[in-house]
């Protein structure tokens, strides 16, 4: 995974509130057995309306989205994940999120900034004209006009985000705790272990 | 002195293999689902990684979104291949998968084959007190055996299948309980349809809830796995009902479910299994169940919910302004007016399946209401899709296929089916759809499509009538419909 430092450039100012997976991805994009490729398919419905926000060239390769409250509510399809990174986008703005969208997001190396609406709608202000600067090693997003905003996030997923790491690697290297783990219980609890036929 | 505690912190508590110091757990997971769409690419990092199943003996693969309903065999008994270049493509890729990674594979012609989240409690691969997890949002399902089950994104089905774990954190719990007596014609369905009117879309965020009260102790197994499978429309990731002894019997002499001994054990286990007295929840909704009508959604979010007997609502009756400017936006969609009767909606598709509505008790309560009546000739397709294979033969047993084939139904092959756009079942754009499933989001159905969700029961009647049909006026006689 790319690690994430800072992020620089123009923003996405989409704004609309629960936007979710069906948007950011269709059901018909779902059929890939591979990662890549999605971004062609991301907001597709939203593309079909003239002046959006995806089209404008002046957002064109936007690193960073900017969005209304619950963003990535409905399924738990991690292809909307892969639509956004396929796009370029590495960071997303909004007041909150799906928790299992966020998640996904995490887990390739998208960060999800929650802030409040005054900070959005102020953001989306900006974002039409100027870029967005988003620190994560202190925590900030800051704009050309001197604003700073600080945001919250997990610890853990900070230092996995500044690192690039790979969360399987993470676990398997604690193998150890989860062999101790299964004995106890399989003693505990013979049933566990199905007699898949 | 132990801590009184709520059934999901009894779970997870139970499930804890390590705690880090910001409180995220590696959570030991118990049976993981697999199904064609969301677990290719975990596969494939898998291989780029030289990485194994940890347990392939806890892990089921099942194929069901992409599956056709239509026949699967041809006449000489050979399998028919899927059209769809990109469907076949993926269930190919779980057919390689599933073998090389040493997974049980249950395949489009076995007869156990259905939606994952029907195969697992009706194989007693499900069990109470576990966790259970599948690259699937309506995971959820599960916890009506008071099972820890959610859904995942594919990074996180990698994950499990080479740990058989998770890193996560603990949920906020929240209680939603509903006591009184229901009413006549008022189902699992229009309950879960209700409670998420009431709390939103976003009102479970953050937490687990748990079902309470009389209403969910009195509801069978199956009423409660269509409750538990809505949680996530209500914005929560997985939903719990404490076993009970009506779980035991549902369980008990299933496939895969424990035996002799082991059950005596599991039981014992399973009755502590409930929340303790004085346990806290962080949020609580109560409910009376007097207030539940035969509800039906009228607009593009499950959260959309009216009185079968009501209208649609007029965007400035919400005092929200993005709600306002939603509900504009979705009446646009479904193209229907303020103030129009949902009784006088008219359809021109019903589909009856999916994993919240495809089970025997919902195709016995659709069939209760056809029986001798014919499809309304307005109706363009009326699917009936069995939630397993082994659902079919039990309704086959029981005739129902004959009563919705003689009335104009269409009889299917298990699957997922209109549930979502992705496989050949889909509502043209444009078209209605009286559907028993649990997301009507623009294009759900399809591009264009329009979904009215609503209880199987009521999808059989608006079948019969033509138009949304209040199941109430339909068993007084009041609304008639067309005799066979
Ligand atoms: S039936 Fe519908 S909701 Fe259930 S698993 Fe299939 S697509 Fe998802």
């Amino acid at each position: 995974m790319e690690p994430i430092r800072t992020v620089e450039g123009t923003a996405y100012p989409l704004g609309v509130k629960n936007v979710d997976t069906d948007m950011i991805i269709a059901a018909k994009w779902l059929k890939t057995i591979s990662r890549a490729g999605l971004g062609k398919g991301a907001f597709e419905a939203m593309r079909q309306q003239p002046g959006n926000v995806f089209d404008d060239p002046a957002y064109a390769g936007s690193p960073i989205l900017i969005a209304g409250d619950n963003f990535g509510c409905g399924s738990s399809r991690e292809h909307a994940a892969w639509a956004l990174a396929d796009m370029g986008v590495k960071v997303v703005i909004a007041p909150s999120f799906s928790d299992i969208f966020s998640g996904n997001a995490f887990k390739n190396g998208i960060l999800t900034v929650a802030l409040p609406q005054e900070v959005i709608d102020r953001l989306m202000e900006v974002a039409k004209t100027d870029p967005i600067d988003i620190d994560l090693e202190t925590q900030m997003v800051t704009t050309p006009f001197q604003d700073r905003f600080h945001f919250e996030i997990d610890p853990f997923r900070k230092s996995c985000l500044l690192g690039g790491l790979d969360e399987v690697g993470l676990t398997l290297a604690r193998t150890g705790s989860i062999d101790t783990y299964e004995q106890r219980r399989a003693q505990q609890q013979p049933w566990l272990s199905p007699a898949l036929a | 002195m132990t801590q009184a505690r709520t059934l999901y912190e009894k779970i997870w508590d139970d499930h804890i293999v390590d705690r880090q110091e910001d409180g995220t757990c590696l959570i030991y997971i118990d049976r993981h689902l697999v199904h064609e769409v969301t677990s290719p690419q975990a596969f494939e990092g898998l291989r780029m990684a030289g990485r194994k199943v940890r347990r392939p003996d806890l892990t089921l693969a099942v194929p069901d979104h992409n599956l056709p309903t239509t026949a699967r065999l041809d006449a000489d008994g050979n399998r028919l291949p899927i059209a769809d270049p990109e469907g076949a493509q993926q269930l190919a890729a779980l057919e390689r998968n599933a073998p090389e990674f040493g997974v049980k594979y249950i395949g489009p012609t076995d007869r156990e084959q259905g939606i994952v989240h029907v195969v697992g409690p009706e194989q007693g691969f499900t069990l109470p007190g576990m966790t259970l997890v599948c690259g699937d949002s309506h995971t959820a399902a599960h916890g009506a055996l008071g099972t820890l089950a959610f859904g995942i994104g594919t990074s996180e089905v990698e994950h499990v299948l080479a740990t058989q774990t998770l890193l996560l954190k603990p949920s906020k719990t929240m209680e939603v309980r509903v006591e009184g007596q229901l009413g006549p014609g008022v189902t699992p369905k229009d309950v879960i349809l209700h409670v998420i009117g009431v709390i939103g879309t976003a009102g479970g965020t953050g937490h687990v809830i748990e079902y309470r009260g009389n209403v969910f102790e009195e509801m069978s197994v199956e009423g409660r796995l269509t409750i538990s499978n809505m949680s996530i429309e209500g914005g929560a990731r997985a939903g719990l009902i404490a076993p009970d002894e009506k779980t035991f019997a549902y369980i008990k002499g299933r496939p895969m479910a424990p035996k002799g001994a082991e059950w005596d054990a599991a039981v014992a286990y399973w009755k502590t299994l409930h929340t303790d007295e004085g346990a806290r929840f962080d949020r609580s909704v109560v409910i009376n169940a007097a207030d539940i009508v035969p509800t039906v959604t009228w607009g593009t979010s499950p959260e959309d919910v009216v009185p079968i007997t009501g209208v649609v609502p007029a965007p400035d009756s919400f005092a929200d302004a993005t709600k306002r400017a939603a509900a504009e936006k979705a009446l646009d969609y479904m193209g229907l007016t303020a103030g129009q009767r949902m009784e006088d909606v008219e359809i021109q598709h019903v589909f009856i399946g999916s994993c919240t509505n495809s089970r025997i008790e919902d195709l016995r309560a659709a069939a209760g209401v056809v029986k001798g009546h014919k499809v309304d000739g307005r109706i363009r397709q009326a699917l009936i899709v069995p939630g397993s294979g082994l659902v079919k033969l039990q309704a086959e047993r029981e005739g129902l296929d004959r009563i919705f084939i003689d009335a104009g139904f269409e009889w299917r092959e298990p699957g997922c089916s209109m549930c979502l756009g992705m496989n050949p079942d889909k509502v043209p754009s444009g078209e209605r759809c009286a559907s028993t499933s649990n997301r009507n989001f623009m294009g759900r159905q399809g591009p264009g499509s329009r979904t009215h969700l609503l209880s199987p029961a009521m999808a059989a009647a608006a079948a019969i009538t033509g138009h949304l049909t209040d199941i109430r006026a339909w068993a007084d006689g009041k609304e008639q419909g067309n005799k066979a």
